[in-house]
């Protein structure tokens, strides 16, 4: 079976998010593997341990996402691959998307296109459902178990009233859920392996596509107003003139 | 001069620090309270790999460096002390001193299952009645029939009743005018007969670790089970000590940095005369310390595994990295309990853990005050480096991990 896991390179889950003039900051916080995107790699080498074949694990962004690349190869993946181009820049999730499907034809014969669900500093979700769109494949999201059945897929899914079993046909692809299992921590097999592996670089042109159109920006970001908040404790010899006194006061403060 | 990790360093204490933190932060206290070892943790150190980190893969290690083993050390204790204790022990003082000088076919029969992590190693030296003072050893070695028969009673071993190989020190000369010159040391199975050992509890603190004592009573050793020449016992005993004691210093480093990490948390959390504890000068002081000491002390570290990559000799760099970062990450401790106030003389917070952790290493491996001797005598002349026949061997990146399998 033929795996390709697409990764995007965040910051730190830990980092702390800033708005400043309008644009987003992250300080200066680690960059690391989208974290959704390591469950993603975890279905994709689970399948692979099942099915055989290979993972290949594959980003957009600059020559600094290799760490996140080296990531997915210490981790099992078979290759990686960066998509770098200086159109790219600013690109919305639609143009990300034709650039990732591009890339998923490039490497020919894909039975399975594993996303995480969301990338945590964007957070927009959609990244997998457009890439299914461009390769005009079927989409099965939020998936929690993979398991391959005669050249279909199955996966199930966590729904709100209960669980829901999904079949599609290959070529397809998958977004995960943290349900789908820890995600498996680097080998010093990996390790060795991901530092001694050249990464090859395609540009749009290698991917023989134009740069897409991005129609979507992000004008303005700001944090939440920041609220005011006193505590004051309302104190008396009984709780029945606790009570009277703590009536005065949200009346007086029209709260009621 | 370049204080940068390589990206191997980085992606080894990643998964380290994840590990730590997935698996054992959980079930640390539970455990410490039990004064039990999670019986899960030594297979899992196996299976990562940890148990051979910086040997060669044809010796079945992992072929990362010996920064790459501090930078491990830093991330277990970081957690607790006892996970960074299994490194010091089977790492540091066994595999490492197997590896500068058992002969190949020792490598083979012993090195080879120890790196696997398919079995355990302890390193015993210390007796009921000898610690710092090595040269009083009691234990005896005597030659018969082409074996040597041994007896004696080690005391204070990490790891003494899960491990299945030690490297024991024995006299083997009582008439040598040097008591020193008359030890030997031997890697012993701990299946042979006439061998009892146990746990010893009540320990003030690591009691998550397994810590014990191993009783020899006319064991029969073959000769081939002899590390190095007769009577290089204590000079094979001071080298192992000179890795077990850059894991003691690596992972005190890490202790402080916990210390240091729950306290900016407690200080930026809690309140006291209507502001955040932090915003007071006296608390600051103290965290001021524990940047001082994480820094000095991770640097003192970081320079002697510089040292054993290039192969040169680090017995005083490596002891003054032990003294400094075990005295302060006591002291750290300390004060992380006075910042956490009455919360953090109870372990519902980790901090008292860490002060009971840290006292042990003031002891272990050469207490502050040997310590203290041995950079006097450095300084004044008093003591050198003489060559050793066998040195520990220089990191080679490329030979370390050549593997036609990969």
């Amino acid at each position: 079976m033929n795996i390709v896991v697409c990764i995007k390179q965040t910051p730190d889950s830990a980092a702390k998010v800033v708005a400043e003039n309008g644009q987003v900051s992250w300080g200066d916080s680690p960059l690391v593997m989208n974290p959704w995107d390591e469950y993603a790699v975890e279905a994709a080498l689970t399948m692979q341990e099942e099915q055989g074949g290979d993972v290949t694990v594959i980003s957009i962004g600059e020559e600094g996402v290799k760490d996140a690349l080296k990531t997915g190869l210490a981790m099992g993946c078979s290759n990686a691959f960066l998509i770098s181009d200086p159109a790219m820049q600013n690109a919305d999730s639609q143009a990300v998307a034709r650039v990732l499907a591009a890339a998923i034809q490039k490497i020919e014969n894909v039975d399975i296109a594993f996303f995480g669900r969301q990338a945590i500093d964007g957070d927009m979700g959609v990244t997998a459902a457009q890439t299914a769109r461009v390769l005009g494949w079927p989409i099965l999201s939020l998936a929690s178990s993979v398991g391959a059945v005669n050249g279909s897929i199955r996966v199930e899914r966590n729904v709100e009233e209960g669980r829901q079993v999904v079949e599609g046909k290959l070529p397809v692809a998958v977004s995960v859920v943290k349900d789908i299992g820890d995600p498996r921590y680097p080998s010093f097999m990996g390790i060795r392996k991901a530092n001694r592996a050249t990464i090859p670089v395609w540009t749009l042109a290698d991917l023989g596509i134009e740069a897409p159109d991005t129609n979507v920006r992000w004008p303005e970001i700001m944090n939440p107003p920041e609220h005011e908040i006193t505590n004051e404790i309302v104190s008396g010899d009984s709780p029945d003139e606790i009570a009277t006194i703590l009536a005065d006061k949200i009346l007086s403060e029209k709260v009621l | 001069m370049d204080f940068s990790l390589t990206d191997e360093h980085r992606m080894v204490q990643e998964m380290v620090r994840d590990y730590a933190q997935r698996e054992i932060a959980p079930i640390i206290k539970e455990y410490d309270r039990k004064q039990e070892m999670a019986p899960e943790i030594l297979p899992r150190m196996a299976e990562l790999g940890l148990l051979g980190i910086c040997l060669p893969l044809r010796y079945g290690g992992q072929g990362m460096d010996y920064i790459a083993l501090g930078l491990v050390c830093e991330e277990l204790e970081a957690v607790d002390s006892s996970m960074r204790v299994v490194m010091s022990v089977h790492v540091g003082l066994n595999c490492l001193g197997l590896f500068q000088w058992a002969d190949e076919e020792q490598k083979e029969a012993f090195l080879i299952p120890q790196a696997r992590g398919e079995k355990i190693a302890c390193f015993g030296l210390s007796e009921p009645g000898a610690g710092s003072d090595v040269a009083a050893i009691q234990s005896t070695a005597r030659r018969d029939k082409g074996n040597y028969v041994i007896n004696g009673e080690k005391m204070w071993i990490s790891l003494a009743s899960k491990a299945h190989h030690v490297m024991w020190v024995a006299r083997t000369n009582p008439d040598a005018p040097d008591p020193h010159d008359g030890l030997s040391a031997f890697l012993v199975e701990l299946d042979r007969p006439g061998i009892t050992r146990g746990d010893i509890h009540g320990k003030l603190g690591v009691r998550a670790g397994s810590t014990g004592w191993i009783s020899f009573q006319d064991v029969r050793v073959p000769e081939k089970n002899r590390i190095g020449k007769e009577g290089e016992g204590f000079k094979i005993a001071m080298s192992a000590l000179d890795n077990g004691r850059y894991t003691v210093a690596a992972g005190a480093t890490g202790l402080i940095r916990a210390c240091l990490d729950e306290s900016v948390q407690y200080a930026n959390q809690r309140q006291a005369f209507g502001r955040q504890i932090g915003k007071i000068q006296l608390i600051q002081a103290k965290i001021a310390h524990m940047v001082q000491s994480y820094d000095a002390a991770r640097l003192l570290y970081l320079h002697a595994g510089w040292l054993k990559n290039l192969g040169k000799r680090n017995t005083r760099q490596t002891s003054l990295a032990k003294w400094f970062a075990t005295d302060a990450s006591f002291e750290a401790a300390s004060q992380a309990i006075q910042i956490h106030g009455a919360y953090g003389y109870s372990d519902e917070y980790n901090v008292e853990r860490y002060l009971r952790n840290a006292r042990g290493a003031i002891i272990y491996e050469g207490t502050s005050e040997i310590h203290q001797l041995i950079q006097a005598g450095y300084a004044l002349g008093l003591r050198g480096d003489a060559p050793l026949r066998k040195e520990l061997p220089a990191y080679d990146r490329d030979k370390w991990q050549e593997n036609c399998s990969e």
